[in-house]
């Protein structure tokens, strides 16, 4: 923002509503205004359901607000965001197509020769670690494989902003780790513009430049913005460890709790009903 | 238990069956034989029909034109079932308008369609064709419609994401999935054409598999129905092998029941 590049999102009092079947609307996110800037890795943290990852698929340009704009590179969202690259929460690898043709289709498609493409998934597979898995179909794979491979997929296109859904949620906490340092590595080399939600606040504070809080939704707002001014490079384990890391986590925390604990007694309510 | 142990077994299922058979068809039991021969016929008659079958060649041209329209029905009807089934899937409204004709179709049973089509198409190989291609249809349609339907929405957005238009979509992500839908049901319609071409063939043609039961049962000759079985379950048990080693090369990517734990 304080740079002269142009912000890479900007939400303007977004608001995302669905129509529930039963007829009545159901209003996910209001009113969010958000800016990541250039380079800039920004973590939403919210309680369960407070509409995060609806937030993220307005940004992908899946999904279309109902009212309020966004914003890409200072230019209308209008469909989707060709800017953007999307890691999933769930596993979107294709797969009929073996790692390398997972990671080379994003060039494929884009015109790329079929041989160059292959040349470059497999140095993309190389740099993720899995220069020796190239022929391995997804199902072969471990779940933190998977993810790798997807990770691949998404920066062989080289996008301007990342989005990134809980992208290492299923995964066990020392996989977690190791990924959100080959995260932090490879960010690291160019500087995109990440977008990261999580429901893990550790993990937020220890990737991210900005954290951001959402209240429990319905109508969930955002209702913090903290600047983590932790120093780079950061290794994802031992950042914990530190003073101004425990002090952020308990002051964040403090804000983030209530809302968790209002988001928990939402969706009790709800499943008594 | 191994495979020798397995191996030995199944032969022994065989021989017994065919010892029973050929004892009680042959021998008295009390004073009365319990398989008449003009019913039942005895193994050595049928294993010597056979030989004669094929030492004569007189089987082959048979076989030729059952396969023939075999082929035929499998891939006129998978063609018809692809097309049909990604366009009803990518237009839900078509599939609307149709589902009610579509399943009234696929209720009613096949036979009765044979004497229409004999008479649209004449007793040759066309109207066993366009018996196997009604019941290949149905099969390649609901397994294409369904892959196609089935494609997990994030997969489909990883896609959109990745920068495919609506033809590469169709090219990377639906036609992949409804291919292997439709390979999974691969030993079902290819196992209904064959049904289709025999049928078929049995209920009015001039040559054939099922034209030689059907010639074999018009003259009682017993040893004859059951040799053009025999030959038939050899026939359809060769093109299930070879549908399995299609079907292990096209599905490599897919996780086998013993790879998935």
């Amino acid at each position: 923002m304080e740079n002269s590049e142009p912000t890479a999102v900007a939400l303007d009092k977004a608001t995302v509503a669905f129509r529930l079947a039963d007829g009545r609307v159901y209003t996910a996110v209001e009113q969010a205004n958000l800016a990541v800037a250039h380079g800039e890795f920004v973590a939403i943290v919210g309680p369960t359901g407070c509409g995060k990852s609806t937030l993220l698929n307005v940004t992908a340009g899946l999904l279309k607000p109902a009212a309020g704009s966004a914003r890409i590179f200072d230019k209308p969202l209008n469909g989707l965001n060709r800017d953007a690259g999307y890691l999933f929460q769930a596993d979107a690898l294709f797969p009929w197509k073996t790692a390398i043709d997972n990671v080379a289709i994003g060039l494929e498609i884009r015109g790329t020769p079929r041989t160059e493409a292959l040349s470059r998934a497999q140095k993309w597979l190389t740099s993720v670690g899995l220069g020796a898995f190239a022929n391995r179909y997804p199902h072969m794979l471990s779940g933190g494989q998977r993810k790798r491979v997807a990770l691949a997929q998404v920066l062989i296109r080289d996008p301007k902003i990342l989005l990134m859904d809980e992208p290492f949620g299923p995964l066990d906490a020392q996989t977690r780790q190791i990924m959100g340092n080959l995260l932090l590595e490879l960010w690291s080399a160019d500087r995109k513009a990440v977008l990261f939600v999580t429901h893990d606040l550790e993990e937020a504070i220890a990737l991210a430049d900005r954290v951001v809080i959402m209240s429990a939704g319905p109508s969930a707002r955002i209702i913090g913005d903290w600047r983590i001014t932790l120093p780079r490079p950061r290794d994802i384990a031992e950042v914990r460890m530190e003073k101004d890391f425990h002090a952020l986590h308990r002051e964040i925390w403090g804000v983030l709790k209530d809302e968790v604990m209002k988001g928990y007694v939402q969706s009790t309510q709800a499943g008594a009903a | 238990m191994s495979r020798i142990t397995l191996l030995a077994l199944q032969v022994l299922v065989a021989v017994v069956t065919l010892a029973l058979w050929q004892l009680f068809s042959t021998v008295p039991v009390f004073g009365k034989v319990l398989l008449p021969p003009f019913f039942f016929s005895n193994p050595v008659d049928v294993f010597s029909q056979i030989v004669k079958w094929f030492s004569s060649g007189v089987i082959w041209k048979h076989l030729a034109i059952t396969l023939w329209e075999s082929i035929l029905a499998f891939v006129i009807g998978s063609a018809g079932g692809i097309l049909v089934g990604f366009w009803f899937a990518r237009q839900p409204r078509v599939a609307a308008v149709f589902d009610p004709y579509v399943k009234m179709v696929n209720a009613l049973p096949r036979v009765v369609l044979a004497p229409i089509f004999a008479l649209w198409f004449g007793l040759g190989v066309w109207s066993k064709v366009a018996l196997g291609v009604t019941l290949v249809f149905f099969i390649v349609f609901f397994n294409v419609y369904q892959g196609v339907k089935e494609v997990p929405t994030t997969v489909l957005d990883n896609g959109r994401m990745l920068g495919m238009n609506e033809r590469q979509l169709m090219r990377h992500v639906y036609w992949p999935s409804a291919l292997s839908w439709m390979f999974s049901s691969l030993h079902t319609s290819v196992g209904f054409a064959v049904v289709g071409a025999v049928v078929g063939e049995y209920l009015g043609s001039a040559a054939g598999l099922g034209y030689l039961i059907q010639q074999a049962e018009g003259v009682f000759d017993v040893a004859g129905v059951f040799a053009g079985m025999f030959v038939l379950s050899a026939f359809v048990i060769l093109i299930d092998m070879g549908v399995t080693m299609v079907e292990k090369r096209l599905l490599v990517w897919r996780p086998t029941a013993a790879a998935r734990d």
